[in-house]
């Protein structure tokens, strides 16, 4: 070893192996910068172009139409309300149903293969392609339910479709609260249930909030699972309010309502040769995707916050 | 005895009451925890049901040799060949564009950037696999086709080469943020004896991080995989819905997914065989999630490293 360190020909090609090495590493670090930061501008072209393409359709007016053969005329109400009313039927199906499959799996279930073939179950039901879950609907939901093509029946898809993602959040904020907490709770005597509604959930809020959002900002996107069941892309009336002005002032005649959606729309106006309607499918999609940007950002916000308030 | 330790104001029947109200509670979570358990048998259980009703009708000979697929024409022939071909060869594509990207990304996070960049990048990063996929559909048809289209004047207005490079865009996220996890998951001793041995940052990477994370990094593939063959609106929007017997991403084909949205825009009756084929459409892509995810647990399960 000596030998060959003392021999300076032998340094000098370290040296310059070194040297080689280290530009090496620089590069990388340029080239993933690089990589990095285009896959962000992307993101930026996206949204830039969508703007861009729809300016012209911004307007009281696109929020109040309904769809038409006249692209100048055409708007998003239907969709946007069957939209609205479609996740509120998912997020009330999925969140409680979720939320207490977590707390099974993760304060309940005993260690056996039973809890192991929940579990697998839910990693792979996130892993199955969102069209299967529209063919499951079809099937299931459409004909052997009884459903029809109605809000129902598409809240339903989506909330199957969301359920891994808010089971997972949960499970995650879930774990993270300390033991120390449930057995001092359990010291006084509290019941598991008693442990876990007043202590363990209230310190997860934050992670089910952020896994509901989450999940219906996924929701809100799909497009091939309603599509499967049969969403209309062309419908000039509104669903049923579910509040009404005469007793017993709530109604759910909705739920079985036909319905469009802001992805089918954007979907039936991309697909016409029409470039105007392009146009029409630009604002759509410039709407939909500020708000999956925004349910996002809340969810980041909301997840930060959380782990800056909490010091166990 | 029990009078003794009894407290005031907690007699025996509330702690009956709390207790049978314990039971109820941990059966109605378990009856949800159920939920995810029917939801997969009720999948295998509608596929199966409606494609044996097709495959009543259909050889499965025909199905697998036939090299057309238009069931909804008069000269109808069922070869799902052309479908699977539009979905391999859209989801090589969308890997070709996702696996280097996504890893380069995930090396470079995980072994270059600072804390607080990676802080940063990670969540802006996770909204690219956030955008509404008939979002990116769009964006392939009215933005990426015609950049194409300067440097190849012959492509054609849909095509599965821009479906599949936006479709690789779009799983970046789900490929580099997996993979970073993974690499992060080798212990710091290992890169320490290796810098120890002079090796640079990036050797560290590529010779002992890598390695050392392959299996996690094959989960990752698998994911994106996984993703690229269930894709939907991008292929049904971008790459044409004319079933095309073709592995050149020039072309114009359909996907299994698209040809599943084409009959489902339609007025299919319920039982026909054209809405029963969608169900076997739907198998045959269920199976191929299913093959690679196989592929994807025997390689993570043969590169398993235990630190």
């Amino acid at each position: 070893m000596s030998t060959n360190l003392a021999s300076y020909r032998n340094v000098e090609v370290m040296r310059k192996d070194l040297s080689r090495r280290k530009v090496l590493d620089q590069i990388f670090v340029i080239v993933g910068l690089i990589v990095m930061l285009a896959c962000l501008a992307i993101l930026a072209v996206l949204f830039i172009d969508l703007v861009r393409d729809g300016s012209s359709r911004f307007g009281w007016d696109f929020f109040t139409n309904f769809a038409s053969r006249r692209p100048e005329r055409a708007g998003i109400l239907a969709a946007w309300v069957g939209t609205s009313l479609i996740m509120l039927v998912t997020a009330v199906c999925a969140v409680p149903v979720g939320v207490a499959a977590a707390i099974y799996l993760e304060e309940y279930a005993p260690k056996n293969w039973f809890t192991a073939v929940i579990e697998i179950n839910v990693t792979n039901l996130a892993g199955v392609p969102s069209i299967v879950y529209g063919l499951l609907a079809l099937g299931l939901f459409v004909y052997q339910f009884g459903l029809g093509q109605s809000i129902a029946a598409a809240g339903f898809t989506l909330a199957l479709l969301i359920l891994p993602i808010v089971i997972v959040a949960t499970r995650e904020s879930i774990r993270s609260v300390p033991n120390a907490i449930r057995e001092a709770a359990y010291g006084l005597g509290a019941t598991r249930w008693e442990v876990t509604k007043d202590h363990v959930l209230p310190y997860s809020t934050g992670g089910i909030l952020t896994g509901m959002i989450l999940g219906l900002s996924r929701a809100i996107g799909e497009t091939a699972p309603i599509i499967t069941i049969g969403a209309l892309s062309f419908i000039a009336f509104l669903p049923e309010s579910p509040i009404q002005s005469h007793f017993p002032f709530i109604s759910f005649k909705w739920l079985n309502d036909p319905f469009t959606a802001m992805p089918i729309q954007m979907f039936n106006w991309v697909s016409r040769p029409d470039p105007k309607f392009q146009a029409n499918a630009a604002a759509a999609g410039a709407i939909l995707l500020a708000m999956t940007l925004l349910m996002n950002g809340v969810a980041i916000w909301i997840r930060y916050r959380f782990r800056k308030k909490i010091n166990w | 005895m029990s009078e003794a330790i009894s407290t005031p104001g907690i007699s025996r029947s509330a702690l009956r009451y709390r207790k049978v109200r314990d039971r109820i509670v941990e059966a109605l979570l378990l009856a949800a925890g159920l939920v995810a358990v029917f939801t997969t048998l009720a999948i295998v259980a509608i596929l199966l049901i409606e494609s044996s009703a097709f495959f009543d009708h259909v050889s499965l000979k025909e199905f697998f040799t036939d090299t057309m697929w238009t069931p909804l024409f008069a000269d109808a022939h069922y070869g799902i060949a052309p479908l699977v071909a539009g979905t391999l060869t859209t989801t090589i594509v969308a890997l070709i564009v996702a696996v280097p990207l996504g890893t380069t990304i995930a090396i470079y996070l995980s072994e270059f950037a600072p804390l607080q960049v990676r802080e940063t990048v990670k969540p802006i990063l996770e909204l690219l696999g956030a955008v509404p996929t008939v979002v990116y559909g769009y964006f392939a048809l009215t933005m990426v086709t015609p950049v194409l289209q300067w440097f190849m004047p012959d492509l054609p207005g849909f095509n599965m080469l821009s479906a599949g490079l936006v479709i690789g865009l779009m799983i970046v996220p789900y490929v580099s943020s997996v993979s970073e996890d993974a690499m992060r998951a080798v212990p710091r001793y290992m890169r320490e004896g290796s810098y120890a041995m002079g090796a640079t940052r990036l050797q560290t990477a590529l010779r002992v991080v890598v390695p050392g994370a392959f299996s996690g990094l094959a989960a990752a593939f698998i994911l994106g995989i996984s993703r690229a063959v269930g894709e939907t609106m991008v292929v049904a929007i971008a790459a044409g819905m004319q079933p095309n017997l073709t592995f050149d991403p020039r072309e114009p084909a359909a996907t299994i997914t698209a040809y599943i949205v084409q009959v489902s825009l339609g007025d299919l009756p319920h039982g026909s065989i054209g809405y029963q084929s969608i169900f076997a459409a739907g198998l045959v892509l269920m199976l191929i999630t299913l093959v690679f995810n196989v592929i994807g647990f025997s390689l993570t399960r043969r590169f398993r490293e235990a630190y």
